[in-house]
């Protein structure tokens, strides 16, 4: 069990330094950051002194390990467009994203997994093949449009909800949060069911599909056979071992949530980590890029050891080995 | 006592209703163990869904009488009939692998259903079922009863099972092939079991499988069912000994005895389809023997598999698939090679193929070594002369290939005929030569049966031209009376070519019947090997003794 | 006849499948229509002189006001909606198709092989895998037209938009093929006629594409559709963010992006109707896409 968690973490660092290289690939190659840094009025020579300064000189490995370095002690470089450090600029962001994401992945579950065990459970009952259809259509409207549509159902015609921004925010320590005031709330409803919306459908199916094939195994023919009654046949026995591939794909959509909320911060004007990439994009600022990808990889890998976690607590067969 | 009477049970299809089963009548009296037998098919397992009520949709009871007792089973709404199910009748699934909650300690699972059918305490489920389980042959069960599923082994989760069936005393059990997937050892604690909850428990079983020696040791009646009817019924030394119908005979005589030896198997070969289709590929093999008969020696052969590592710090031993391996096939002779499930044998076949890589020893085609799995380069002459057929026809063949052209490709591969026209008409006359119909060739696998894809698969090997040709279980995926046809099939091509074959098979009473010298193969290791009549009537090892001693076989007197 | 019923069991189902009939007219239609746009549509959308801007803002041909020669009405540079959703299908669907193309055979190719060979080759492949999925498809495209941005010249970078786009598309869809086409190589390998193939010594290439290939493609066929419902919706999406194609080589998301001016004035059609086309487009895929995983895996029916 530790050996199959720790091969996990070295699996997980290895994916780290990949995108670090891929970042650091981007910073070195992409465009001169010297020219970037500097304006069309420092001389040559001075152009010469900081790349020397910079170590932009030395050998590409010594180079790509100080990059790794500074990362690990969170120096994150400076962004060419505001020359402020990255690392504030990506800070700042980092809790109305994650808020958003957050909020979306507990209304995908809270809606996905029960309408998944459903469907699975009536499989030819009406309202199971309207689930089907309608989820099918879900995944098929591209999740800006179902922003667009909400915003213009409950912003413009019934003005119930703000169509962008954070609304009212409080400050605890350094995290920004919109989740203590009704006002909060209110804004963060419409972008949290947008970006929901395709995440509750994938939820929902992969359950559905999960569930149906569990039902079909021997184990739960058995408990059948035994007379197991039906609420403990489900929930106990069936929906505990659907959890277990259910939890390794949710936690890989979880990476999807964060890269979606581009688009829903895009649609919303939700000042978040997206909407900032996608500033950086516009003006190829390259260094903030980099970094967002690191941050972005960062919770991928970090969601995924927890799933990695809870696999091993709910699966007694990885906890213990022991053939008696 | 269970009554069943002119049940009839349909499945709705597209072309109307199919009826699985038809108007079946059997009876089932407390501590009675009514075997119920037949081929793939026949609709065994419909009858025990029917009777507890689990058939698999769209299946329904379209007619007939189903009593337990006093209680018309087909008149009980889902309901009670969920409540009937593991209190008065239950269930034994062929997989024990497969049949418990892997997620659930064993003591979960039996205080759960335990206490769904009677109103006990946890801690009276808790002292019933570790009683249970001390019945059952669980040593130790007070502390046993923590584990989950994984940590028992094939025989201790079959005890689980039954366990687990018995747990609320139902008057009746259907056992769905409950030893099918286990090794013969524990088959017998198994079977033995069966028969002691019956006697001292009065529990009626319904004992459903294909293999006539089962139900030969065990059942006090049987049932032969064939193509959803029942054909024949009676006490089961009636049924067997003297059987009446001529299903029940033809079904008799393709039974391999245990303790002795037959010619031929007495069943109608393959209709004879113009008997001279099979000259060409008659005579093209024969051409081909430019090479003495060609034998295959083993010399202290060893294959080692890493084990899954558990520690960081520990590397695990490696597992050890053969351990010094050393076998001598003679030019032209059927070495069998019998063995439990994981004692090395298919291994073996796939170190000579040359699909798994041994650690040390020598592998002698002839007079020439064979290289190493990798090292073996893809235009090493052993790649022709040795093949194999496979246990499965149903994955052996690739299903999106024309049988032509399956049966072509080694003809170009291995370069024996240039023209494609030439090769069609070779790889028909080898149809006909197998017992099958030339034009078979224009099909595909899909449009044929277990046992004609079998002999496709014996006919692509031999299309190879081999000199060694390897068996690995190449009857266990069919029925008794297809096996004796495939098996016929080989014995004749075996006489007619002068062939070497290595025959593997889980079953003893087919190896006595094939093979000229037997090797017992255990833990990777030979226990004993010698010439087939003197291993089995006077073997030498323990372990041949006991796997011979505990496989189930009809009294030879039944046998004519 | 049941010989015959298997055979065509896909074909049967599809007969009784409404919504697999519905949406395979659906999606023809939208295809052909987008293939013969040149000569069916009204007016070019990329050529200034066919229309003009004196038909501007004109609503669909059953609101009043209208030309009933615009049947969709018309946007607000006097483009006849048909013609603009036309061309812009045709531009999603070109780029679509080719992204899936770049990725099927790279990821399948990939995917094989490591299936077959398993091991170290199996474990690169994987860990590259591995490091993709940390960064989901929308972050890849929007990655490699940034990079486009920063390497290519201004002057040639409008030109390669549609190349770029495609690139990045498809680098983000090859992920799906490979994991696939491994898991079910990976299962095919262990049945015995692929033992046999390899023990003949057979060419690795043949084995894997003569051999494994034809037994893989159903999934692999289920993952094309549905990827290529998800390339249209990428495409969509990132043209929506204003860095996929620009205005004046419109395609499906940038006829959204350009409606989104007029979701609060009265002219509702120039967002909506594309909008419409595009979701319709993308349904009628993915029912198929749907239909297609029933008849291969039928026990989830």
């Amino acid at each position: 069990m530790v050996y199959f968690i720790l091969k996990r973490m070295v699996q997980s660092v290895f994916v780290m330094l990949a995108v670090a290289f891929l970042a650091f690939s981007l910073f070195r190659f992409v465009g001169d950051p010297i020219t970037q840094m500097t304006g069309v009025e420092t001389s040559v020579e001075d152009q010469e002194r900081l790349r020397e300064e910079l170590g932009l000189n030395d050998p590409f490995v010594y180079q790509f390990a100080r990059f790794t370095g500074d990362m690990l002690k969170g120096d994150f470089g400076f962004s060419y467009r505001t020359r402020q450090p990255v690392a504030d600029m990506i800070a700042d962001r980092i809790p109305a994203t994650l808020e958003l994401g957050v909020v979306a992945l507990i209304i995908s579950l809270l809606v996905g997994v029960p309408a998944g065990v459903y469907t699975a459970l009536k499989p030819r009952g009406v309202l199971t093949q309207t689930i089907l259809m309608t989820t099918l259509v879900g995944v098929s409207i591209p999740t800006f449009v179902i922003g667009i549509m909400l915003i213009f159902i409950f912003g413009v015609q019934l003005g119930w909800l703000p169509t962008f921004g954070r609304g009212g925010t409080v400050q605890i320590g350094g995290w920004e949060s919109s989740l203590f005031t009704i006002d909060g709330w209110r804004a963060l409803l419409l972008p949290a069911i947008t970006l929901g919306v395709y995440q509750l459908t994938l939820t929902m199916r992969l359950v559905r599909a999960e569930m149906m094939e569990v039902m079909r195994s021997d184990y739960i023919r058995f408990a059948m056979a035994r007379g197991v009654p039906m609420g403990r046949l489900h929930y106990k026995h069936a929906l505990a071992n659907t959890l277990v591939p259910v939890i390794t794909i949710i936690g890989l959509q979880f990476g999807g949530v964060i890269a979606f909320s581009i688009v829903t911060e895009s649609v919303f004007q939700w000042p978040g980590m997206g909407l900032l990439f996608l500033e950086s994009i516009r003006f190829v600022d390259i260094p903030v890029m980099g970094v967002y990808l690191v941050v972005i990889a960062f919770f991928f890998v970090l969601v995924n050891l927890v799933v990695d976690l809870l696999y091993v607590a709910i699966d007694p067969r990885l906890r213990i080995r022991d053939v008696q | 006592m269970l009554l069943i009477k002119d049940l009839t049970v349909k499945f709705p299809s597209r072309f109307g209703d199919f009826s699985a089963i038809e108007d079946v009548d059997m009876t089932i009296k407390p501590g009675e163990i009514h075997g119920l037998v037949g081929e793939s098919g026949a609709g065994k397992s419909t009858v025990g869904a029917a009777v507890i009520g689990l058939l698999q949709s769209p299946g329904y009871v379209a007619n007939g009488t189903l009593t337990l007792g006093d209680t018309d089973l087909r008149k009980l709404t889902p309901t009670q009939a969920h409540e009937i199910r593991g209190n008065r009748i239950s269930m034994i699934f062929q997989d024990p692998q497969t049949s418990l909650n892997p997620l659930m300690t064993i003591e979960d699972q039996l205080i759960e259903t335990i206490q769904s059918h009677s109103d006990v305490s946890e801690s009276a489920a808790r002292k019933r079922a570790v009683d249970l389980l001390e019945e059952i042959g669980i040593k130790n069960a007070a502390q046993r009863i923590k584990a989950y599923p994984h940590q028992f082994s094939g025989g201790m989760r079959q005890r689980a099972v039954i366990a687990l069936a018995v747990s609320t005393d139902p008057e009746l059990i259907i056992a769905d092939e409950p030893t099918t997937a286990l090794d013969v050892a524990v088959q017998s604690q198994v079977l033995e079991l069966i028969q002691r909850l019956a006697k001292e428990r009065q529990i009626a079983f319904m004992l459903i499988t294909h293999d006539i020696g089962v139900i030969a040791q065990v059942a006090d009646r049987v049932s032969v069912m064939r193509k959803g009817r029942v054909i024949e019924t009676g006490v089961t030394a009636q049924v067997l000994g003297k059987p009446q119908h001529l299903y029940t005979q033809a079904l008799m005589d393709a039974v391999p005895p245990l303790d002795r030896k037959m010619g031929r198997f007495r069943v109608p070969d393959a209709d004879d389809t113009a008997p001279t289709l099979g000259d060409i590929a008659e005579n093209w093999l024969l051409e081909g023997q430019q090479h003495d008969l060609t034998g295959m020696s083993l010399q202290n052969l060893t294959v080692q598999f890493a084990a899954p590592r558990a520690s960081l710090f520990r590397k695990p031993p490696p597992y050890v698939a053969l351990d010094k391996v050393t076998l001598n096939i003679k030019p032209g002779s059927i070495m069998g090679l019998v063995g439990e499930s994981g004692s090395g044998k298919s291994t073996l076949a796939k170190a000579i193929t040359g699909l798994v890589t041994p650690s040390s020893g020598t592998m002698m085609l002839g007079d020439t070594a064979l290289p190493f799995g990798k090292s073996r380069s893809r235009h090493h002459p052993s790649r022709q002369l040795i093949q194999m057929v496979f246990q499965d026809p149903y994955s052996s063949l690739n299903s999106r290939h024309r049988i032509g052209d399956i049966l072509t490709e080694p003809l170009w591969f291995y370069g024996f005929v240039k023209d494609a026209e030439e090769r069609e008409k070779l790889a028909a006359s080898m149809l006909a030569l197998v017992g099958m119909q030339p034009d078979a060739v224009t099909k595909y696998p899909h449009q044929f049966s277990g046992g004609q894809r079998q002999r496709i698969a014996v006919a692509r090997a031999l299309l190879a031209r081999p000199r060694f040709l390897i068996c690995d279980e190449p009857t266990s995926a069919l029925d008794v009376s297809i096996q004796a046809e495939i098996l016929n099939l080989l014995k004749d091509l075996q006489t007619k070519f002068g062939l070497t074959i290595l025959f593997i098979s889980h079953n003893l009473a087919v190896v006595r019947q094939m093979a000229d010298d037997t090797a017992v193969l255990r833990n990777g290791k030979i226990e004993e090997v010698g010439e087939t009549h003197a291993v089995y009537t006077s073997p030498q090892a323990d372990y041949t003794k006991s796997l011979l001693d505990l496989t189930p076989v009809m009294p030879t007197s039944w046998q004519t | 006849m049941i010989d015959f019923v298997k055979k065509y069991e896909g074909l049967w189902l599809f007969v009784h499948s409404p919504a697999a009939i519905v949406a395979a007219i659906v999606a023809a239609v939208i295809l052909l229509g987008a293939v013969f746009a040149p000569w069916i549509a009204l007016v070019n959308p990329y050529d200034l002189a066919s229309f003009s801007l004196f038909d501007g803002l004109l609503p669909p041909a059953w609101l009043d006001g209208a030309n009933p020669k615009y049947l969709l009405g018309t946007d607000d540079q006097g483009r006849d909606m048909i013609s603009s959703i036309l061309y812009g299908a045709r531009l999603s669907l070109v780029i679509g198709l080719s992204a899936l193309t770049i990725a099927a055979v790279l990821g399948v190719g990939l995917g094989l092989a490591a299936g077959y060979y398993g091991g170290r080759f199996d474990a690169v492949v994987m860990r590259i895998a591995d490091v993709q999925l940390a960064l989901p498809a929308i972050l890849t495209a929007l990655l490699i037209d940034g990079i486009a941005r920063g390497i290519l010249p201004a002057a040639i970078q409008q030109d390669l938009r549609v190349a770029v786009l495609t690139l990045a598309i498809a680098l983000s869809l090859w992920v799906n093929f490979a994991r696939t086409a491994r898991a079910s190589t990976f299962v095919q390998m262990n049945k015995e006629y692929v033992q046999a193939a390899i023990m003949m010594g057979q060419h690795p290439l043949r084995v894997m594409f003569v051999h494994i290939l034809p037994n893989i493609l159903g999934p692999l066929l289920v993952i094309m559709t549905v990827d290529l419902a998800s390339a249209i919706l990428l495409e969509a999406t990132l043209s929506f963010l204003g860095i996929g194609l620009p205005a004046d080589s419109p395609s499906l998301g940038t006829l959204i992006r350009i409606g989104m001016q007029f979701l609060l004035s009265g002219e509702w059609w120039i967002l909506w109707i594309p909008t419409l086309f595009l979701v319709m487009l993308v349904v009628s895929i993915n029912i198929l896409g749907d239909f297609l995983r029933d008849v291969f895996n039928p026990r989830l029916r």
